[in-house]
């Protein structure tokens, strides 16, 4: 008899788990354009389509060098700092399950390249308003191989991190504390909005704001719930503390808003869903649902300070991604020391339950993985800020990034419009008749 | 003493600009708001899919400010002073006399309508 080993990969497939993952890919796709919504909302009227179209490069970026090299560099082999380059553009990427997984090996990569897509464009909130966006392109590719998929090697695809021990279920070490602190070097390389200090910078739609977070609400099931790879308990208990977390998170902003300005606030709303949706990221699977929801109250108290105190400072982070991403992703990855429960995720015990050594884990990828990102990305920028100029000229961010970097506006009016060329297929002089 | 309006028609990206220039010009009754208009600058080229066209009217902020005749040169100084950058499309100020000026709460008219409470 002549095994054909098509069918003996087939039976290793679950086609729950792989139904499952399809759709969640799906959902952490659509936290991009929800992402571009978020921080659309949050800029003025004159940025809007180009902050919205970094998070539109980035899908376009990202998933071609993650298919080119990234992949690889980040899922091949279990090399302490980097993976090999066996599966440069996708090679052996099939229909078989990867190793570990009960899902084909090209549903597993389409769903991390999700992962790389949105947390290179996380970053760009760093930068929006004043960067060029030629220059952000050059970034997004390079930084996606440099810094993503290097940090996913160290927690996801069997670097030093997750072999050494440390407990990262969904992203906190290269999503959340890399877009972070890579956020912040950013900042201070491409430097202050000329406004920055002088002028009120106020968010312009903040309906765009709520839309925006309530997406990535939704997409963050698929985000946190896809992570397991499969329909079992770890992503099962991580689903369930996707909706535990931020609400906990939302009744702590609440609370504060009302401390500080006798005001609960819609922005801060929508900022709060984004911060407990990012501490329970490396957690999801690891914690009990009763410890999820302290996270999400607890966890919400430094993001919202450094929320308050970053804009005191000069450094224009614009849109707060290292409080919202880099201090939520910290905090939860930390919380993992103390509170993971073998009881609940068959892995590892915290502080809490007699294991120490998981905290010391943990402490040492909160050190490595903002280190690493902040080193690099302010390198990798002032290299490219040595062949190109990073940002628009004086005179172009006062026009706004819209019109300048891509000749159109977000609420074009049609006013004083006069036509150049008629759209195809339309007559070109159509009769005006007087009624 | 007559009753002049000052109406400047500036970029709105120094709209702040020249609410600070007025306030330390002491000038503080006023009215502001957004209009579109053309003075020459050059056109704008935006393309939306398979459309293109060209864009004649620039978004401004028109100020107007109702002052008595001391206060019409100042006025004026600080309108240039907040909204010039050099470049074509910095906009226009214009001087006209006012016939009558009420002031809806109290009455007062002309000089008495257009100085502000406090002083």
């Amino acid at each position: 008899v002549i095994e054909l080993p098509i069918l003996a990969a087939a039976a290793k497939v679950d086609t729950g788990d792989t139904a499952w993952m399809l759709v969640a890919t799906a959902l952490v796709l659509l936290m991009t354009p929800a992402l571009g919504l978020f921080y659309a909302g949050l800029v003025r009227s004159k940025n809007t389509l180009n902050t919205f179209m970094m998070c539109v490069a980035a899908i376009a970026v990202a998933a071609v060098t993650w298919a080119l090299i990234g992949y690889s560099l980040a899922f091949d082999g279990d090399a302490p700092l980097i993976g090999g380059l066996d599966h440069v553009g996708l090679h052996d990427v099939t229909f078989e399950p990867r190793e570990g997984t009960t899902i084909p090996h090209l549903v597993f990569m389409v769903f991390q390249a999700t992962f790389c897509i949105i947390t290179v464009a996380l970053v760009s909130g760093a930068v929006v308003e004043r960067m060029r966006f030629g220059a952000f392109l050059v970034f997004a590719a390079l930084w996606s191989v440099l810094v993503y998929a290097v940090l996913a090697h160290w927690a996801f695809g069997g670097g030093w991190l997750i072999e050494g021990g440390t407990l990262d279920f969904a992203g906190g070490v290269p999503v959340e504390m890399a877009s972070g602190f890579s956020a912040l070097a950013a900042a201070l390389v491409v430097g202050a909005r000329k406004d920055y200090g002088r002028q009120a910078l106020l968010p312009h739609n903040g309906i765009y704001v709520l839309i925006g977070a309530g997406l990535l609400w939704f997409g963050w099931f698929g985000f946190n719930g896809g992570s397991g790879f499969s329909t079992g308990n770890a992503s099962v208990l991580a689903f369930t503390n996707t909706l535990l977390t931020p609400a906990c998170s939302l009744l702590m902003w609440f609370a504060l808003d009302l401390i500080r300005g006798r005001k609960v606030t819609a922005i801060g709303a929508a900022t709060a869903i984004i911060v407990g949706c990012v501490l329970i990221t490396p957690a999801g699977g690891f914690i009990a649902p009763g410890w999820a929801m302290l996270l999400g109250a607890v966890g919400a108290l430094p993001c919202y300070a450094v929320i308050v105190l970053r804009p005191r400072t000069r450094v224009d982070e614009t849109l707060d991604v290292l409080a919202a991403h880099g201090i939520a992703g910290l905090t939860g990855i930390l919380f993992i020391g103390f509170f993971a429960q073998l009881a609940w995720n068959d892995v590892a015990d915290g502080l809490l339950y007699g294991n120490a050594a998981q905290l010391g884990d943990q402490v040492l990828a909160a050190l490595a993985a903002p280190a690493y990102a902040f080193g690099v990305t302010y390198l990798l920028l002032r290299v490219i800020g040595a062949v190109m100029p990073l940002r628009a000229s004086e005179r172009d961010e006062t026009l706004g990034m819209d019109v300048v970097q891509h000749g159109e506006e977000a609420y074009s009016t049609g006013e004083g419009a006069i036509l150049v060329t008629p759209e195809a297929g339309v007559e070109a002089e159509v009769p005006v008749k007087p009624i | 003493v007559a009753v002049k309006l000052v109406i400047g028609i500036v970029r709105p990206e120094k709209a702040n600009d020249v609410l600070e220039a007025l306030y330390r010009a002491e000038v503080r009754g006023l009215s502001m708001s957004r209009v579109q208009g053309h003075g020459g600058e050059l056109d704008r080229v935006e393309t939306y899919r398979g459309t293109t066209v060209k864009v004649g009217l620039a978004e401004k902020v028109r100020f107007e400010i109702a002052v008595s005749d001391p206060f019409v040169e100042p006025t004026i100084d600080a309108l240039r002073e907040g909204a010039r950058t050099g470049e074509v499309g910095d906009g226009k100020i214009f001087v006209v006399p006012l016939e009558r000026a009420v002031r809806i709460r109290t009455g007062e008219t002309d000089v008495g309508a257009v100085t502000p409470v406090g002083e």
